[in-house]
């Protein structure tokens, strides 16, 4: 825990974008009244021992505007989110908690299209909902929906993903094309207003990482990259782990139309959200068998060898650019957008 | 790509010379491609690149975001602004601040929603503050004309429309600014053509090139710059000839002019520049948000330490401010040169922080 005082005076919009401000919220404030070693990690998923068995526990809010999107919506959004946050432990999701606060007014069949999204997710992943909670509240004080999720799941003994197991050497692979999902809201964002063919990438991940497991025990270390993007996430675990890594942009999938809307805009798809992709640190023996299995599978098709790491050191995540270049990529102060996800 | 910028790499090695050259790119978006792919890394190293004040939101002074500030306390308005603007600092408070109290501030992309929430919301003053070079001035003038044509009397623009090339003419009489070459904003000159640029050229033997964005442009037009100078000679030339034409966009210059006249204006950093600015025709003096939201006189100051003027007039890089990356920092900005996504603090924190 740091010694720094969290000095500002009022809750900013910044503070949730997952940029730096929201660093400084946890860092400087929440983890001086609730720190301990496990919430200290500030890993997507706690990790508990529990009679010699470990459990995944997780937890995310949902407040994404528009609350339908191009790819999905606030509900496959949620149990999506909660989903991915579990797997990155490599454990087998268990079970889902689902609250709802509700806006005065909400239309209820735009609440079904929603709880609808969600089943269809559960289908897929054969999961269940257990337990959950509504609240109303009056018009004006919530934005039509929020949803706060839940999940926990059972670790294998023999699988052990962390940070911590990041070395010199490994390959760093990612699922497929960076920026759907922040782009696809953008386009239906009021201010915006433009036409575009991206949809969300919004996908549970837990087949993908199965697939993963069942051919390698050497994945070091897994991340979904959500808001922040895939720059926030490199740059968190490069830290977490004290290597320095380097990433190589030509291999980096970026899908044409969202190069195009993010040049016009200003924006830099490596710092914009994502809800599908996974990031995979891995022993470079078995970087390529690992790749494989993740072309296999749906949500992996365009799976690439991104990057590797190169030594330990201070967290420095190196990009190569096309041109043949070289920069350091560091967290964005405060990138984009408000209520991503 | 890699087999095109070897290309234009070798053609500026061709076309070295052995003193050092001082490129100024005066355009921010210049500035920011420069340093996110990495461009100094490419030239030959007698090519110095300095940035420019061609960041419409680094030279608007304190004094201006201290009223807009104090009109958005004073009144019942609703102040909209580019996304750039939210973030600068005035003297004490930021737009961003201002709206995390309860001011009614809110971020556009364009003037046209503007004047459509005008239209739609008609009880409700609406302010657009028109912040933007050549490039963006002629989209102000069209939505004035329509207000006008419309008769939208709750819509109002603060205005800071600023002029490029009187602001170069300043540089280059400024003994402590030594420039050798000007990389020329493209879309500003999409607008106004080469011919403005053509006294620099002409009586101070100064080469100028207009050039487009992208990577490979920005190579090209540097070494079409160092081919200047190499063979002694002082033109303008447009590498952005995809965009850019010798005459420019004279409808859109039309439009401007029928709206707006030169006046003088204060740049930050530079001071007062005559005829460097715009203020409306005495016809659309209405939409005027100054003279309609009169507020007091503010004491209005520049940061301590703040080296944003000499950063903007390319005397030092935002490396060599002592406040740079220690204190200023985009989380904390003490000047707009590094929270402006044009600005060159916060190109160079961005991407040129760390010396790999």
């Amino acid at each position: 825990m740091n010694n720094k005082k969290f000095k500002d005076t009022i809750i900013q919009l910044s503070h949730g974008d997952g940029g730096i401000k929201t660093g400084e919220l946890i860092n400087n404030l929440l983890l001086k009244y609730f720190g301990n070693e496990i919430l200290n990690r500030l890993e997507d998923s706690a990790v508990l021992n529990c009679s010699g068995k470990r459990i995944a526990y997780t937890t995310d809010s949902f407040v994404v505007n528009p609350i339908f999107f191009p790819g999905g919506d606030i509900g496959k959004l949620s149990v999506c989110g909660t989903i991915n946050d579990l797997v990155t432990t490599g454990c087998s999701p268990l079970a889902i908690s689902l609250s709802f606060i509700l806006e005065e007014g909400f239309l209820i069949s735009d609440f079904k299209k929603i709880l609808s999204s969600i089943k269809e997710i559960l289908y897929d992943t054969n999961l269940r909902i257990v337990t959950g909670d509504t609240k109303v509240v009056e018009k004006g004080s919530a934005d039509k929906i929020f949803i706060n999720t839940s999940g926990i799941g059972f670790i294998d003994n023999d699988i052990i993903i962390s940070p911590r197991k990041i070395k010199a050497g490994d390959k760093i692979l990612l699922n497929g094309s960076i920026a759907d999902h922040g782009t696809a809201i953008l386009s239906c964002r009021k201010e915006f207003n433009f036409k575009t063919s991206i949809v969300s990438d919004c996908a549970p991940l837990s087949s993908l990482v199965n697939d993963m497991l069942s051919v390698s025990k050497k994945i070091h270390a897994l991340r979904d990259a959500t808001r922040g993007g895939l720059a926030s996430i490199l740059f968190e675990l490069a830290r977490a782990s004290e290597t320095n890594i380097n990433i190589h942009e030509d291999k980096i999938p970026v899908k044409k139309e969202v190069h195009g809307i993010c040049e016009f805009l200003g924006l830099d798809p490596l710092y914009i959200a994502n809800e599908g992709k996974m990031v995979v640190f891995v022993d470079r023996n078995d970087a390529d068998k690992v790749l494989q299995s993740m072309k296999k599978n749906k949500y992996g098709k365009d799976s690439q060898i991104i990057g590797e790491v190169t030594e330990k050191g201070e967290g420095l995540v190196i990009l190569n650019t096309e041109l043949g270049t070289r920069r350091v990529l560091d967290l964005h102060y405060s990138e984009q957008l408000p209520r991503i996800c | 790509m890699k087999k095109k910028i070897k290309e234009l790499v070798e053609f500026l090695n061709k076309n070295k010379t052995d003193h050092k050259i001082n490129i100024m790119e005066v355009c921010g978006t210049h500035t920011m491609a420069i340093s996110r792919y990495g461009l100094r890394q490419l030239i030959p190293e007698n090519i110095n690149l300095i940035s420019g004040p061609g960041c419409p939101v680094c030279v608007t002074s304190a004094s201006d975001i201290d009223l807009i500030i104090e009109i958005s306390r004073q009144y019942d308005v609703s102040v909209f602004t580019f996304g750039d603007m939210f973030r600068v600092p005035g003297t004490e408070s930021s737009l961003y601040n201002e709206r995390s109290r309860g001011r009614d501030i809110k971020i556009c992309y364009s003037p046209a929603d503007v004047l459509n929430f005008a239209k739609n919301n008609p009880d409700k003053k609406v302010i657009f503050i028109a912040i933007g070079f050549e490039t963006t001035i002629p989209l102000t003038s069209v939505i004035v004309k329509r207000a006008y044509k419309e008769n939208i009397d709750n819509f109002f623009i603060y205005n800071i429309h600023k002029l490029v090339p009187e602001a170069l003419e300043l540089l280059l009489v400024d003994k402590e600014v030594k420039i050798d070459a000007f990389l020329c904003p493209g879309h500003v000159s999409a607008i106004i053509g080469s011919k403005p640029y053509l006294f620099i050229a002409r009586d101070y033997h100064i080469p100028c090139v207009i050039s487009g964005f992208e990577p490979l442009d920005i190579l090209e037009s540097i070494g079409m710059i160092a081919k200047q100078v190499k063979e002694g000679r002082s033109k303008v030339e447009i590498q952005y000839k995809r965009v850019v034409r010798e005459e420019g966009n004279p409808t859109a210059v039309k439009s401007i002019y029928e709206v707006f006249e030169k006046s003088d204006s204060t740049w930050r950093g530079l001071g007062n520049i005559p005829e460097s600015g715009l203020k409306l025709k005495e016809k659309f003096l209405k939409f005027d948000a100054k003279s309609n939201f009169p507020v007091k006189e503010i004491n209005s100051s520049e940061p301590p330490g703040c080296e944003c003027g000499n950063v903007l007039k390319g005397i030092k890089k935002p490396t060599e401010c002592r406040l740079f990356s220690k204190i200023c920092k985009p989380e904390n900005p003490i000047g707009p040169c590094m929270i402006s996504s044009e600005g060159s603090c916060a190109a160079y924190y961005k991407y040129e922080k760390f010396k790999i």
